[in-house]
């Protein structure tokens, strides 16, 4: 780790002229990066460390919708009531990333953009409809998050870009999402394969919105719109199910390695979607007691 | 927890359990491990290993390296001197010097990724990391095999063109993969086979497993201006360091003192060297202290894990149930150098069990993976997987009672064992009435729930030990001990002492000492060390008292036959003499005018070391959409002897039993084409976690404590391991509806089995 420079900006400003030195690399939690550089996959020249700039690691809330700072820990998410009553999959899903010491750096943002297609939380933010707030040399944009990962390790945020924030839309009555994932252990492991579902029911119980994400299953997490659409519709009955079961099965392009089959991977992406699937409905129905 | 049977009312602090010494230690952090040691002028090394699982090495350049400024020493296989003399006994098995020392640092090839080659001390880690880059290997590279099927397969690729299989006659005439053919056995089996009313088989295959050890191999090394040199390491015997470095270097043991650092976990991982000659050769080379410490890369790289195996198992029985015959060829990795524990394996197979014709062959073959080490009850466990599923096939064949049917074949003491040794002080058919009569056994299991049950055999051994008792003035004592504590045994030899001695556990401490300041001793393996060090401690307490009751027949004036010794106090039963109780806190503050300080050592040869029998009960459930296991109860029973700290004996089974379920479920070393390891980190090397498992429930099995001990111990350590394999497996193989014969039962393999994959 010889002649690595650290920068902590206080501002977006000072962070994206500091994101457009040849070899700079953003920082956020840092549970990717230092692990990374430790075992020598990458050697950047500069670690901007973005936790100093004001609101980055927050998480607020406007008409209903959720701003989620982009190096808002998994911790500091997990004890956020309302945002775990709104979007109890998304919570789930970035606190089953590593341990409880993990949790307290690990971020959203940092998920994102490692890019890794079994990141957890990924499939849920799909799922869930969120978009990312990214400020760079040119300006500020808005993205759906389905749009940043292009394969392992890339993305397509251009030099100096940063990820500032995830944007949850406010959720509509009758909805409720879940995320799942499958590893052989209970826990300190990476998914085998995820899946995150967001549904939404009118006032009948039938299904009018759906989203569906897989990760794992392809280079990177993937929005199954086929999936989605089985359900809308629908009560969720078996027929539904097993179209969307289909839907996920026909979209997985998974590859075999040291964590499972492409032929396991394909199945059990299809299982999980269903159960989170009626997860997500009861969720749903629950929400729409209460409303 | 226990079963009941209460140490006898006598024993004040055996039996008890307190708080263990060197708890406080480990828990805030002062505990010294191997890489927890610093000197002056101390500089980094690191080892430069093989990108490829076989290939000759043509040409090492470390030129460019040794011109690096801030490079202070670089050394490879030619700086390494094995000098003359046999092997050295390691723990469990024999130890070939000349294999050890081409596994520390390679000899013209390399036999698996991560080989270490060439090794730097540089002043700094970068430098070192620098250093590494700057040696130039020239490799040829060669076909590799990973597979021991495929390693004894005609035509696979040979490692070493001087390998004839041993255990053949005539010797072969060509070389192979095949190191050693072990045969054993007794009686008629084919007739047995001929006769037989019941016939179960199957072919069954066990993955390479790791000891997964939390702390990684470290150690510092100091070349002193005179030739005495100094090691502190983190190791399962400073004896066996300083043996094995000094012959890989060809120094006199005199001139190397080993110092023990805490050990953070080693399961038989570490009764061996892989550091500490390649430190002491570069410090020898540049005159300054070298550290190195493994990387856990380089931990499951580059040390040992335990076979991988292969075996085919066929039993004969009666339609009652009754084992008459068995055979059994079992096939285990050795890794790059021979030295699989197959011939344990064949030893252990059928341990449990009385039955008259046995026929087992075994073969330990070489692959391009890394030298296996010992891991507990090194070669058991696999074979107890074939073994206990064979035995469970037949159970269900049969529609008997899987612990009856194991009632009506387990050994009873007078039996002979297929290694030759008679059965004495066994306690197997009491553990398994034990396990009958335990609520676990009787609870009734919900839908989609299965229960294993299997059992395991380990010898356990004694052997050379040293230790010493010394008083203090106050009247406290201080225990010597010549073993690393793995396992708790610091409690217990400071247990064992305080009882002889007559004192509070509190009163007694226990240190282990440095080669150079107790006597030689076998290093911490084999389930020895409450056993034989055990017994020195508790024969050096003996001594103490001895000289104490002579002291206090020299103050009385009266015939030492008249002075009883009992809960640390000298009376005197001379009814002519008006005496004084006088306690040991007395006679120490006195000892300067009684004959001089109070203390003991005894190194002796411990025989009389009783095996060790277990019985596993697992319940677990399988999710049918995913494969996945969930074990939802685990009861483990042993036969323990007597348990000096009933606690750690309880400890002992459920990390057994943890691992064991680890090595059933998910835990394999996973190997890409060119025969490179795709999971070496504990991320991808699933072993279980805490939140995996329930809590294992123990029955400790005290109805025969070992009449050869003092106070009734046996090895506890390894028995737990032997076990869980099939324990699992069996359960899983009931809820799949077929035997399930390869491990890991993963997830996949599992879903596919069950028809969903």
């Amino acid at each position: 780790m010889s002649g690595v420079e650290y920068l902590s900006p206080g501002s977006v400003a000072e962070a994206v002229r500091a994101l457009q030195v040849d070899g700079a690399r953003v920082m956020a939690g840092g549970t990717d990066l230092l692990v990374q550089m430790r075992i020598g996959r990458t050697k950047p020249k500069l670690v901007v460390d973005l936790k100093r700039i004001p609101g980055i690691a927050g998480i607020r809330e406007e008409d209903g919708a959720f701003i989620i700072g982009a190096a808002a820990s998994g911790a500091a998410l997990g004890e956020h009531e309302a945002l775990r009553k709104a979007w109890p999959g998304i919570v789930e899903a970035a606190n089953l990333i590593g341990s409880t010491q993990i949790q307290g750096r690990a971020s959203l943002g940092g998920n994102l953009c490692n890019a890794s297609p079994a990141a957890d939380s990924v499939p849920a933010l799909i799922a869930a409809g969120a978009t990312c707030v990214i400020v760079g040399p040119n300006g500020e944009r808005e993205v759906p998050v389905e749009a940043i990962q292009v394969g392992p390790g890339k993305t397509t945020l251009a030099n100096g870009e940063v990820l500032l924030a995830f944007r949850l839309p406010k959720r509509a009555a009758h909805t409720g999402d879940a995320y799942l994932r499958l590893i052989p252990r209970t826990e300190m492991d990476i998914a085998v394969v995820g899946a995150g579902v967001c549904v939404t029911l009118d006032a009948s119980g039938k299904c009018i919105a759906a989203r569906v994400s897989v990760g794992a299953v392809a280079p990177t997490a993937l929005l199954v719109e086929a999936a989605g659409a089985a359900l809308v519709g629908s009560s969720l009955d078996d027929a539904a199910l097993t179209n969307l079961e289909a839907a996920v099965a026909a979209a997985a392009r998974p590859i075999s390695d040291k964590r499972g089959t492409a032929e396991y991977r394909t199945k059990v992406a299809a299982v999980l979607a269903r159960r989170a699937a009626l997860i997500a409905r009861d969720r749903a129905q629950k929400d729409g007691a209460k409303a | 927890m226990s079963d009941g049977n209460q140490p006898p009312a006598s024993l004040k602090v055996v039996g008890t359990r307190p708080i263990r010494p060197d708890g406080v230690d480990k828990v805030t952090g002062r505990a010294q491990f191997g890489a927890d040691f610093h000197l002056p002028g101390m500089l980094t090394g690191r080892i430069k290993r093989s990108p490829h699982a076989h290939a000759r090495i043509v040409k090492i350049d470390i030129s460019a390296a040794e011109k690096r400024p801030g490079v202070k020493a670089v050394v490879t296989g030619a700086d390494l001197d094995v000098g003359a003399g046999g092997d050295i006994e390691a723990g469990e098995h024999a130890a070939a010097m000349k294999d050890v020392a081409a596994n520390c640092l390679a000899s013209g090839k390399v036999f698996y990724q991560g080989h270490a080659v060439a090794a730097v001390a540089a002043t700094s880690p970068e430098i070192a990391a620098e250093a590494l880059d700057l040696i130039e290997v020239t490799y040829e590279v060669l076909p590799h095999v990973v597979d021991v099927d495929e390693a004894m397969a005609p035509g696979a690729p040979v490692l070493h063109d001087d390998m004839f299989t041993k255990g053949v006659t005539p010797k072969p005439t060509k070389a192979s993969n095949v190191a050693q053919k072990h045969v054993m056995g007794r009686g008629d089996v084919a007739g047995a086979f001929a006769a037989a009313e019941v016939v179960v088989e199957g072919r069954y295959t066990t993955a390479a497993v790791h000891q997964g050890y939390i702390e990684p191999h470290a150690c510092v090394a100091a070349w002193g201006a005179d030739g005495q040199s100094t090691i502190w390491c983190s190791s399962q015997g400073q004896f066996l360091v300083r043996a094995m470095t000094a012959r890989i270097l060809n120094l006199p043991l005199s001139d190397i003192k080993v110092i023990p650092a805490e050990i953070g976990g080693g399961f038989g991982g570490k009764t061996t060297v892989y550091l500490e000659p390649v430190a002491l050769a570069l410090s020898r080379k540049c005159g300054r202290p070298v550290k190195l410490v493994m990387s856990r890369e380089e931990v499951f790289l580059a040390s040992g894990p335990t076979s991988g195996s292969s075996m085919d198992i066929r039993l004969a029985a009666t339609k009652d149930g009754k084992i008459t015959a068995a055979e059994m060829t079992l096939r285990y990795q050795a890794g790059a150098f021979a030295g699989s524990p197959v011939n344990l394996g064949c030893m252990t197979a059928f341990a449990c069990y009385d039955v008259e014709n046995l026929a087992l062959v075994g073969y330990d073959v070489v692959s391009n993976r890394p030298k296996v080490a010992a891991y507990r009850a090194p070669g058991a466990p696999m074979a107890a997987f074939a073994v206990e599923s064979a035995i469970d096939d037949l159970a269900r064949k049969l529609k008997m009672d899987p612990i009856d049917l194991r009632i009506l074949n387990a050994v009873k003491d007078g039996a002979k064992t297929v290694y030759g040794a008679t059965v004495r002080y066994s306690a197997f058919i009491e553990t398994l009435e034990a396990v009958k009569a335990h609520p676990h056994y009787k609870a009734k299991l919900g839908p989609g729930q299965a229960r294993g049950v299997a059992a395991g055999f380990w010898f356990n051994i004694g052997g050379e030990s040293s230790a010493a008792v010394h008083v203090d003035e106050d009247g406290g004592a201080t225990v010597v001990s010549s073993n690393p504590d793995i396992g708790g045994s610091r409690a217990s030899m400071a247990m064992m002492a305080a009882e002889t001695l007559g004192l509070p556990i509190e009163r007694v401490r226990c240190t282990v000492a440095d080669t150079t300041s107790i006597g030689f001793s076998g290093s911490t393996g084999g389930s020895r060390v409450t056993f034989a060090t055990g017994m020195a401690v508790v024969e050096a307490a003996q001594k103490v008292v001895a000289d104490l009751r002579r002291r206090a027949a020299q103050t009385w004036e009266c015939d030492i036959a008249h002075v009883e010794w009992k809960d640390g106090v000298a009376t005197c039963l001379d009814p002519s003499k008006d005496a004084k109780p006088l306690s040991l806190k007395a006679l120490a503050g006195k000892s300067a005018k009684t004959g001089g300080p109070i203390a003991a050592e005894v190194s002796l040869n411990a025989q009389g070391a009783a095996a060790g029998y277990g019985v596993h009960v697992c319940d677990l459930e399988i999710d049918p959409e995913t494969g996945r296991t969930t074990i939802l109860r685990y009861t483990a029973a042993q036969d323990v002897g007597r348990a000096i700290h009933p606690a750690y004996v309880e400890g002992q089974l459920q990390g057994g039993a943890a691992q064991g379920v680890g090595w059933a479920l998910n835990e394999e070393y996973v190997y890409n084409s060119n025969g490179l390891l795709d999971n070496a980190s504990f991320l991808d090397y699933r072993m279980p976690v805490a939140s995996d498992l329930p809590m294992i429930d123990t029955i400790l099995v005290e109805a025969k404590p070992n009449p050869r001990h003092p106070y009734g111990a046996k090895g506890v350590g390894e028995v737990p391991i032997v076990p869980p394999l099939a324990a699992v497996a069996n359960a899983i193989s009931a809820i799949v509806g077929q035997r399930m014969t390869s491990l890991p039962l993963s997830p996949a393999k599992v879903l596919a089995a069950m028809g969903g994959g």
